[in-house]
């Protein structure tokens, strides 16, 4: 026992090891782990990024060459420093002061020195750059875009940082991606799949070809290129409108839900996103805090719809068979909540679904919304119907669209008012406000376009989206191309849609018209408050529009959303009648009314808050 | 006796294996330590031709060796002993400070670690001691200071500090067992270890149900004959779950956080991939680098000199502690297994030589050797391959190192000089 105990032991630790070593070097291993060895070198060929089109054809993104100065300091021999630096362009202690950050990078690996230089520049280096050795230039490809538009569409590209890296494993330390817009979204279409290749080096650290011949080397697959559904004209033009203001308009095909589009005030030049001034102009949008460029209020502003939500209102109510069309109710100015008067700008009178609509009076909506309510025994459930009801228009949720950013707006669910007024303790009355828009309810503009959409194609929607052909293929996401169902009856929308046509014709909205379009539309004015010095204040006004035309085969839906604007048609009206003819007509008859509108700033009114003075609202200046 | 009937006596066979791993051992580390600069083998400034010249050295020592009389060893163990622990004790003054641990004496063409020369030493004085006519190793007394012999250098060399080394007297414990002392100490220990590791990996429940399971199925294969210590057995389980408890304690607040990660490495007792990848960063680095050195050389190796994680240093001390990962990169599974198969034949043989002494003496002697040997053997790859946790020592007759390759060599050829006389009994 005790002679054979040490020589067990010895054969019980050789048969352990040789477990132990079998596992790793023939179990684990395997021929393509060679890839990460730390000796075996990757190159990557990158393809160029795809394209970006309009829905006409038109270019929006390109790609434009840039060249990188590159330095692998272990290769750097004696040089003219001088001489060099005034080739580079760059000055004698940025070179000596960037060579040094390099080499603490790495000596071995190559930095980049001087990035983007000019073509002009790269084309006087190229011929003397073999005289530098441990230098030489490496093409990229920048983001060249051909508008000056649609930067909050677009988005743009940045390189990856450390979380991008830990999400994907595809990307590597300095490659870009697409940091918001369409670029985030179809980044994977856009980027294309970089290619490898293999490279082996001896024991002398050079390279001695392909490894293993080039058989897990891959080539390089090209981005493809993408048709957006933006129309780049309506776009710049949209954008143009909105100088000086502050809003969004979404502007959408009712048959297909595309986003012809889509315009956020104040927005910036996409350019100025691109290149060796990236940082610097980024930081100065990001920190403009007051008009926040960077902010796409298209889709993310969340405000009170105001009027353009009474024609939801008059479709529940059909819907619920509360009222008829000839159903009226009295406007005394106003109406009575209780004791309190809530006014009214109609003018006063007896008014019916139509008139209402065109009108735009309170009073007859606040009736219609307790009628509503007064159908079921409980509020809960007239709550829950209603919400049922909004929320069928792709209100209060997200639209589930390709946008990279949104917010879902707010249909107020009876949970919601449980928890503000407590469990039973509300009822139509506490709430009326959401019956001309005001109140709980918010929507951004796209959702507003959706609703306005909805209507025009009596009764159903296509998810708005962004996405038109990739290389020249129409897209097939069921998301997109099957239409989403209101829970309203077809046969309740043509009187609704007769009174927003009536809105154009003869009712708040009759200061837009526009020769030989008809267009059914609705006014909003919507009342808001700010805090200045703790102090609850009003603003002026912000001035909504919604709009489809032409009424019979809508073409174009669209919301216009124009904060601080005061009343519907003042700004928002004129703006989508302009974007409505731009859209159908190509061109404007309306010359004054154009200029008028180009030029015309709100800064005074988003100045006001900030003045420190006392300020009226609402005022008529022109 | 003349030189040539040593030649003819000497154990070729071991002799052979001894130059087969110095051989393996020097061609890798001239692999991992080769630079483009110096290719030239005779380069002395280089490690690898260092490493060359100690062969040689060790070549010279061996000669001495054979050419001294056999009695010599036993004869002069005790002072040899007391030399070397005088050196140990000296190097609290005179040391020279390398990497932290206080090992070395700087004569100047080489540094000498004495506790290298210890090893042989205390192996010889421990044979002498136990091959004295008067000592019985069932005596309480005669195993104390057998084991005093054994601590006193572990004791000097711990606060150098390398317990790496001080670890390796330890393994002089199997020439004891060879030679009479009861096997249950074994089992003890054996046991101790073995719940510490279960502690840690599956907890004390488990721990606690597994030595319950074991006990009742020791009742019911027990032979009828057989008298059961019915309590002894019962309080041992129970001081085992104790002793399972206070790992638990001792592992959360007397271990520093180093030491805890060490053993989470070896134990894979750290599941979560971020944390996992820090300590692989950190404590983990060398054995992770190492594993990944020998799981990419698959089994035919890359090629001599095409080691690509060698070349770029992925593996810190490769020439000296991780050598075994350069054989394993760049040989394979052939390479690694025919050094294990290697090492196992050569301790083997060196068993079979042992017990065919008639010359007590030269048996513990030789058992000194095969322990000392086996457990540098079994620490070092066992490290190097992620089965031990990392305890730095190095691989004997591979490593590089001047003076651990010169006391190895004479550590085995002292016992193979005994081995030649061993048909003489007694002195």
């Amino acid at each position: 026992m005790r002679k054979i105990l040490l020589s067990s032991i010895i054969i019980i630790i050789g048969i352990t090891f040789l477990g132990r070593l079998g596992y790793l070097q023939i179990f684990s291993f395997s021929p393509d782990q060679a890839l990460e060895d730390p000796a075996i070198k990757r190159i990557y060929d990158y393809p160029e990024r795809g394209y970006i089109y309009d829905r006409n054809g038109k270019l929006l993104v390109g790609n434009d060459p840039a060249y990188d100065v590159m330095v692998i300091p272990r290769e750097v021999r004696a040089l003219d420093t001088l001489e060099f630096c005034n080739l580079l362009g760059v000055g004698k202690e940025k070179f000596i002061k960037e060579l040094r950050k390099a080499r603490i990078y790495s000596p071995r690996l190559p930095s980049v020195l001087v990035p983007q230089l000019s073509k002009e520049d790269y084309a006087r280096l190229q011929e003397k750059m073999r005289h530098y050795q441990g230098f030489y230039i490496q093409k990229r490809s920048l983001r060249y875009y051909d508008t000056p538009s649609a930067a909050n569409v677009l988005g743009y590209i940045s390189e990856v940082n450390e979380r991008d890296l830990a999400k994907n494993p595809y990307y590597v330390q300095g490659e870009l991606t697409g940091r918001s817009g369409v670029e985030k979204v179809y980044e994977d279409i856009l980027r294309g799949r970089k290619g490898v290749q293999y490279l082996q080096k001896d024991r002398f650290n050079r390279d001695i070809g392909p490894y293993k011949d080039g058989i897990l080397d891959t080539l390089p697959e090209q981005g493809k290129e993408i048709h957006i559904t933006i129309d780049k004209q309506l776009q710049e033009y949209g954008e143009r409108l909105m100088y000086g203001k502050r809003g969004g308009i979404v502007a959408l095909e009712p048959a297909t839900g595309e986003i012809l589009s889509m315009i956020s005030g104040p927005t910036y030049d996409p350019s100025l996103l691109v290149g060796r001034e990236r940082s610097a102009n980024y930081s100065k949008l990001h920190y403009d805090s007051i008009s926040k460029p960077l902010f796409d209020r298209s889709i993310s502003a969340e405000g009170s719809p105001g009027s353009p939500f009474k024609t939801l209102n008059a479709l529940v109510a059909l819907q619920e068979g509360v009222i008829t069309t000839g159903t009226t109710f009295s406007c005394y100015n106003g109406f009575y909540v209780g004791r309190t008067k809530r006014g009214c700008h109609c003018g006063g009178g007896t008014r019916n679904l139509n008139v209402g609509i065109y009108k735009s009076c309170n009073a007859y909506f606040a009736g219609t919304f307790r009628k509503i309510y007064e159908k079921f025994p409980t509020t809960d459930e007239a709550q829950d119907a209603w919400e049922k009801h909004m929320r069928s228009f792709g209100l209060g949720g997200y639209l589930g669209s390709d946008l990279h950013t949104g917010r879902p707006g707010l249909i107020p669910s009876k949970k919601y008012y449980d928890k503000w007024y407590g469990d039973n303790r509300w009822s139509s009355s506490y709430i009326i406000s959401n019956s001309i828009g005001q109140g709980e309810v918010a929507a951004t503009p796209i959702q507003l376009a959706n609703m306005t959409a909805a209507i025009a194609n009596r009764g159903h929607f296509f998810t708005p989206h962004l996405l038109k052909k990739v290389d020249g293929e129409d897209i097939s996401n069921p998301e997109f191309v099957k239409p989403k169902h209101t829970t309203i009856d077809k046969e309740h929308f043509e009187p609704v849609i007769k009174g927003m046509a009536d809105v154009y014709n003869y009712g708040t909205g009759r200061w837009v018209q526009i020769p030989d379009i008809e267009i059914a539309g609705k006014t909003g004015t919507v009342e808001n408050y700010t805090v200045i010095d703790s102090v609850k204040t009003q603003l002026t006004d912000h001035s909504v529009f919604v709009a489809f035309a032409p009424v019979d085969k809508p073409k174009i839906a669209i919301a216009v959303y124009i904060e601080n604007g005061y009343y519907g048609s003042r700004y928002a009206g004129h703006i989508a009648s302009l974007m409505i003819e731009k859209y159908l007509k190509g061109e404007i008859t309306r010359k004054d009314l154009e200029k008028r509108m180009l030029e015309k700033t709100l800064e005074h009114e988003y100045a006001k808050p900030y003045s420190g003075e006392e300020f009226k609202i609402n005022e008529y200046v022109w | 006796m003349s030189g040539r009937s040593v030649l003819k006596r000497i154990d070729w066979l071991t002799v052979l294996f001894y130059i087969l791993l110095v051989a393996i051992g020097w061609v890798n580390i001239y692999s991992s330590t080769f630079t483009e600069a110096e290719p030239s083998i005779f380069n002395f400034s280089t490690l690898h031709g260092k490493q060359l010249f100690f062969i040689g050295a060790s070549a010279v020592s061996i000669v001495i060796i054979l050419a001294l009389e056999t009695n010599f060893f036993e004869r002069f163990s005790s002072v040899l002993y007391i030399v070397s622990m005088v050196l140990l004790l000296g190097l609290f003054v005179f040391g020279k400070t390398v990497a932290g641990a206080t090992s070395w004496y700087d004569l100047g063409f080489f540094n000498l670690q004495p506790s290298e020369l210890a090893k042989a030493t205390t192996a010889l004085a421990l044979a002498k001691y136990l091959s004295d006519i008067q000592t019985d190793i069932k005596r309480r007394k005669d195993q104390l200071y057998a084991f005093l012999i054994i601590l006193i250098p572990t004791i000097l060399i711990v606060p150098q500090p390398d317990p790496g080394s001080a670890l390796v007297f330890f393994a002089l414990v199997f020439v004891i067992f060879r030679e009479g002392l009861p096997l249950y100490y074994l089992g003890i220990g054996f046991l101790l270890v073995s719940v510490f590791v279960a502690t840690l990996m599956f907890g004390t429940i488990w721990v606690g149900i597994a030595l319950a399971l074991l006990i009742v199925l020791f009742f019911l294969l027990k032979k009828k004959s057989f008298k059961l210590p019915v309590l002894p057995v019962v309080s041992f389980a129970i001081l085992a779950v104790l002793f399972s408890l206070s790992v638990n304690f001792v592992f959360n607040n007397v271990f520093e956080q180093r030491h805890r990660d060490r053993f989470s490495l070896w134990l894979r007792l750290e599941k979560d991939p971020e944390k996992l990848e820090q300590i692989r960063k950190t404590i983990g680095y060398n054995t992770y680098q190492s594993e990944k050195a020998i799981e990419s050389g698959g089994f035919f190796g890359k090629g001599f000199l095409e080691g690509t994680r060698t070349k770029g240093d992925f593996v810190p001390e490769q020439h000296t502690d991780y050598i075994f990962s350069t054989v394993g990169e760049e040989w394979g599974f052939v390479g690694t297994a025919t050094v294990v198969i290697l090492f196992t034949l050569l301790l083997l043989r060196l068993v079979y030589l042992a017990e065919r002494q008639k010359n007590a003496f030269s048996r513990m002697y030789g058992y000194g050797v095969i322990s000392i040997l086996l457990i540098h053997y079994f620490i070092n790859i066992g490290m190097v391959i992620g089965v031990l946790p990392t305890i730095g020592i190095p691989l004997p007759f591979f490593s590089y190192g001047g003076s651990g390759l010169l006391f190895f060599t004479l550590l085995l050829f002292i016992f193979l000089k005994l081995d030649t006389n061993r048909l003489k009994e007694g002195i």
